[in-house]
């Protein structure tokens, strides 16, 4: 991990002015893609992600067809001109890695034996990076399913939580992340508060990872409250 | 049949092969298998059997980080291992692997990568992890990261002569601070277990599996499986890794 000499918390302020609890400016949309069934935009902060879903369509080739449930497929992506650095496009081991677990985050909120010999395909796109790339993209991921219409439990509620000097922070923006001593991706359905994603990278003791775990569970809500408000707005508007 | 038989024992604190539910099977470390490799070692758990062997190359150091030297970890899923395990290049499943693994190492900071820089921006030792499967029983992960350990714990580094890797010499030993245990706990309808076999996999809803440091210190951590985790369940996975690792460190 990199280390640096710059101070990350100054005077209980993050570097982009936030308290250790408080999320980005958070913008959500839906319906951002004609062609696809459903789709939506999340930005946090200067990371913006788009997320498209195509399906439940008929699974080629037809062996790949379950006759007991639909399958779900997901990929993430992220653009070449996302980050300072060019992206070689064609997915790194990094991004099959996210592509998976976005896809278990997913998936216990769908019904998808519902939907035999079926795909459902999730499409996310990164377009700019500026750290908890893969949360967000769940969270466009979710809005996007809900927009297809595809029946769910519960919307998924995904957001980043960690350790900066010594503070425990949620919501973590590109140079937190590169710095952080930990970083925690977490998803989960708010209504059950059950947990589809959860990673980490760094060192923490048990009681910090326990901590950072409930703030995100709270924090989340927050965020859960605006994806719904985000479905509803796009409703508002056609009424 | 078999999965609901499964099941069944589970939920009666029962497993197919008579061990408890947090029990390992019978775990045997051989350290430096592989003698063409700079470390390596072979290790069994149950059926799983595991080769992890360690190359020393040197490389250019990453740009942001011209005075380290570098960890690179990939897994294979041989076709000998498993009627499941295809031929070609790794996949989702073996990518994951290579990367839990990777993080477990990377971030318990057990290489002390800052010494292996041989030409600031240059030139820097690199540190290949190689895991190769060669028989699957379940708990992959585990029986990898164990088997990385081991083969690091033992590795050295070969004397460079006028910009050669000297294979025969092996000049000093690899400089390590720390040592990650990684240890996996799944969930079957309301039970947690350790170290399951393949059959068992098969019915797991969730996994967890959590990289400790010898401090104390969570590392890594990775949820998997087709179903979500509660809050609670969630704290009590932890806490039962953070246990079960100590028996694993002593196996090394």
């Amino acid at each position: 991990m990199m280390k640096t000499d710059e101070k990350l918390i100054v005077k209980g302020k993050r570097i982009d002015g936030r308290k250790p609890d408080e999320i980005r400016e958070v913008e959500m949309k839906v319906g951002v893609i004609p062609n696809a069934n459903g789709s939506a935009q999340v930005r946090l902060g200067n990371t913006i992600a788009l997320a498209a879903v195509y399906g439940p369509r008929p699974l080629y080739p037809k062996f790949l067809q379950k006759y007991d449930t639909g399958i779900l497929k997901c990929r993430y992506n992220m653009a070449p001109f996302s980050v300072d650095e060019r992206i070689n496009p064609g997915p790194s081991r990094r991004e099959i890695e996210i592509s998976k677990v976005t896809r278990l985050a997913l998936e216990p909120a769908l019904f998808l034996e519902e939907y035999p010999e079926t795909v459902v395909d999730i499409f996310i796109e990164i377009i700019q990076a500026d750290g908890s790339t893969r949360v967000t993209g769940i969270n466009a991921a979710s809005l996007a399913l809900a927009d297809a219409g595809v029946p769910m439990k519960d919307l998924v509620v995904a957001l980043s939580g960690g350790k900066v000097d010594d503070t425990v922070i949620i919501d973590l923006c590109g140079k937190e992340d590169n710095f952080s001593d930990a970083d925690i991706p977490f998803a989960f359905m708010p209504r059950k508060k059950n947990i589809t994603l959860l990673q980490m990278d760094g060192r923490l003791n048990p009681e910090e990872v326990k901590t950072i775990v409930k703030n995100i569970l709270k924090a989340g809500e927050k965020l859960y409250e605006k994806q719904k408000n985000a479905l509803r707005k796009k409703y508002e508007e056609i009424g | 049949m078999r999965p609901e038989y499964i099941l069944k024992l589970i939920e009666n604190n029962e497993r197919i092969d008579g061990r408890k539910l947090d029990e390992f099977r019978k775990i045997t470390v051989e350290k430096g298998y592989i003698k063409r490799a700079e470390g390596s070692a072979r290790v069994k758990m149950g059926k799983t059997d595991v080769i992890v062997g360690i190359k020393m190359e040197t490389g250019k150091p990453f740009p942001d980080m011209p005075d380290m030297g570098i960890l690179k970890t990939g897994a294979e899923f041989s076709p000998i291992a498993s009627p499941d395990f295809e031929s070609g290049p790794p996949g989702e499943d073996a990518t994951e692997l290579a990367r839990i693994v990777d993080r477990g190492i990377r971030e318990s900071e057990s290489i002390d990568l800052g010494k292996l820089c041989l030409e600031e921006g240059e030139k820097s030792w690199e540190v290949f992890v190689d895991i190769h499967t060669i028989n699957h029983d379940g708990n992959l992960i585990d029986a990898s990261a164990l088997t990385a350990v081991a083969a690091l714990s033992i590795t050295k580094i070969p004397e460079i002569e006028d910009d050669k890797i000297i294979r025969d010499k092996l000049v000093k030993k690899l400089p390590l601070s720390h040592q990650p245990i990684t240890v996996t706990v799944g969930k079957i309808s309301d039970k947690f277990i350790i170290d399951p076999l393949k059959e068992e996999e098969e019915v797991l809803n969730s996994r967890l599996t959590v990289a400790i440091r010898e401090d104390g210190k969570i590392c890594a951590m990775q949820k998997s499986g087709n179903e979500g985790i509660s809050h609670e369940d969630f704290e009590k996975m932890l806490d039962l890794a953070i246990k079960k690792s100590k028996e694993l460190r002593k196996l090394i």
